[in-house]
């Protein structure tokens, strides 16, 4: 029953509700999958008699027809998420031992609609990275290679590790988070679906803050009609986070397949940007004929501060990094690094526990935010934030409804590549993606064809605000004309 | 806007983080690449713009001022690196 694994959560449901097979079995092919895929090093834990005790409950719910909308869907969850009693470290050595007494209200909403944990997946150190370079549990490896070579390439970042599972088929979906493009960069670099609901939509309480303002939970799948299950399970009012939003969570799978007719869809010109490649400039074309094919009407538009998004991100996301990082002092949780005094301990541990580019970015968010430099850098970038939400707001006032985007400046990169001197040159992954993380906007990422090198491309679509199920259309659009993409070898097996 | 190297040691120890003399030339090269990066938005004309406080328009929701939550320190402590007799445990403070 090697083949359960290749399954989406859609059929594997189907399969499930039929008595096909058992979610024990299903549960036990998944395991047995992930046990070679070590190479890959996806999970940083796996939890596998926990994932057949769940297995097993959820058969005897299927059992007595009380089946939930996932159950027995074994799942991988990102490790910024609190998993109560599972250890929990946002692949950062600072929290290297940290176990949760509670569990967040995203997975807590998956384990109530009957989904399995199979395990922790790794990221990039406190979800900082567009690569999964910076973990603490080492690299992740893309399972795509370019035609013809073994060359290790990066899964993008920072939720490297769920998109390489769910590419790997390892994990039949996952959920991960997003705060300037780390669902979309890297489901855009494996093949994967990947969304980023609108701020608000799913609750942040239990899951690690890096910038909270920016920072949203979402799914990373394999194909728009898994996203939309999974996220209709994540999302939803939580009084435990004051900014989620208090409002109904459609049913997100009845807007896959929706008819596109009329759709206004908007090609922002700035997104052109210098030394886009041919490769992403024709994938962008091809997006909009499908969707012009499918009765929308594409119209380019104009968003007029997109080239300031990024810098004013780093400025803002840094800023409520260090202000949120401040929290791992070796007091009450964590590794501690002893010292003669208490600002030694601190000192000592901080430096001890946190990696290259946490440091960095602790540092920086520390120095924009200190005496004299507040208002020429945090209040400078809050009101571009201001400007770049209101181009989208022009743009929907003119009768948008979405806007399609590239989702990544290229494809997948070798592990290696660009961690060079310049931190900067990594921070531009996420110049298409950033934007809506700064406007609070959902953004779904969908795979739309192969670069000359055998390497998944994907397409963003950007929606209005508590605006998913256009999105779910628009990319099942997409899906459907392009085809889902499916890792061509095992080479880890 | 750049750093020189007494910066870096003031910022690193505001943010609590030993570093080392070797790692301060290190640091002062990337961090000064970040802010030049950043520098770009003194170029936007931000006159008479508000700064973003909330991406979604919301209220912020109040809650009754009660105690709903608590009473189970084993559970606080249960990851703290040092606990003593339900207690965080630190160097002393205080002298």
């Amino acid at each position: 029953m090697s083949d359960l694994t290749s399954l989406t959560i859609t059929a594997a449901r189907e399969g499930l509700a039929q008595g096909s097979f058992t979610a024990t079995e299903l549960t036990q092919a998944y395991i047995d999958a992930i046990e070679p895929a070590g190479d890959l090093n996806a999970y940083v834990l796996t939890t596998p008699e926990k994932a057949l005790e769940m297995a097993t409950a959820s058969d005897a719910r299927i059992a007595k027809g009380e089946a939930g909308l996932l159950e027995g869907i074994p799942l991988g969850i990102k490790d910024m998420f609190a998993t109560e009693g599972v250890r929990t470290t946002a692949a950062s050595n600072i929290i290297r031992n940290f176990v949760p007494p509670y569990e967040s209200t995203v997975t807590a909403n998956l384990w109530r609609d009957g989904a399995v944990l199979l395990g922790k997946l790794n990221q990039d150190e406190f979800a900082m990275g567009s690569s999964n370079e910076s973990s603490a549990f080492g690299p992740v490896v893309n399972p795509w290679r370019r035609n013809g070579s073994e060359q290790p390439l990066v899964p993008g970042g920072s939720s490297g590790g769920s998109a390489a599972a769910v590419a790997a088929h390892i994990c039949a979906g996952a959920a991960g988070t997003d705060t300037g493009g780390s669902i979309r960069q890297p489901a855009a670099f494996t093949g994967t679906v990947g969304i980023k609901p609108t701020y608000g939509r799913c609750s942040r309480w239990g899951i690690i803050a890096y910038a909270s303002s920016l920072d949203q939970a979402g799914p990373i799948a394999r194909s728009v009609n898994d996203a939309a299950l999974l996220l209709r399970s994540m999302a939803g009012h939580d009084p435990k986070d004051s900014t989620s939003a208090n409002l109904p969570v459609p049913d997100y799978e009845a807007a896959v397949g929706a008819s596109v007719k009329g759709k206004r869809i908007g090609i922002p010109r700035e997104y052109r940007v210098d030394g886009m490649s041919g490769e992403i400039a024709a994938l962008w074309d091809k997006g909009a004929d499908i969707l012009r094919d499918a009765g929308a009407e594409v119209v380019e538009i104009s968003l007029p501060h997109t080239k300031y998004a990024l810098p004013a991100y780093y400025i803002v996301a840094l800023a409520e990094a260090s202000s949120n990082l401040a929290r791992y002092d070796g007091v009450r949780y964590g590794e501690r690094v002893p010292g003669r005094d208490i600002v030694e301990l601190y000192e000592k541990t901080r430096a001890a526990g946190f990696g290259d580019e946490v440091r960095r970015r602790i540092m920086i968010g520390t120095y924009v935010l200190s005496a004299g430099y507040y208002d020429a850098y945090y209040l400078k970038a809050q009101k571009v934030r201001t400007l770049i939400k209101r181009d989208f707001e022009n743009a929907f006032a003119d009768g948008i409804d979405a806007v399609l985007a590239p989702a990544t400046p290229s494809a997948a990169f070798g592990i290696g590549e660009k961690s060079g001197a310049d931190p900067v040159e990594m921070y531009l992954q996420d110049v298409f993606t950033v934007t809506l993380n700064m406007a609070g906007l959902p953004g779904i990422s969908v795979p739309a064809g192969l670069s000359s090198e055998g390497l998944p491309l994907g397409l963003q679509l950007i929606g209005k605000p508590f605006a998913e199920q256009e999105l779910f259309a628009l990319g099942q659009v997409i899906e459907e004309a392009a085809g889902r993409l499916v890792v061509p070898e095992k080479w880890w097996l | 806007m750049s750093v020189d190297q007494a910066t870096v040691r003031r910022v690193a120890h505001l943010s609590r983080i030993a570093v080392t003399e070797d790692e301060v030339a290190h640091l002062q090269g990337e961090l000064n690449a970040i802010l030049a990066f950043v520098d770009e938005l003194g170029e936007v004309d931000t006159t008479g713009v508000e700064p973003m406080t909330s991406v979604i328009p919301m209220t912020l929701p109040l809650r009754a001022d009660v105690v709903n939550d608590g009473f189970y320190p084993e559970r606080v402590l249960a990851n703290a690196p040092a606990g003593e007799d339900g207690f965080f445990a630190v160097p002393k403070v205080v002298e």
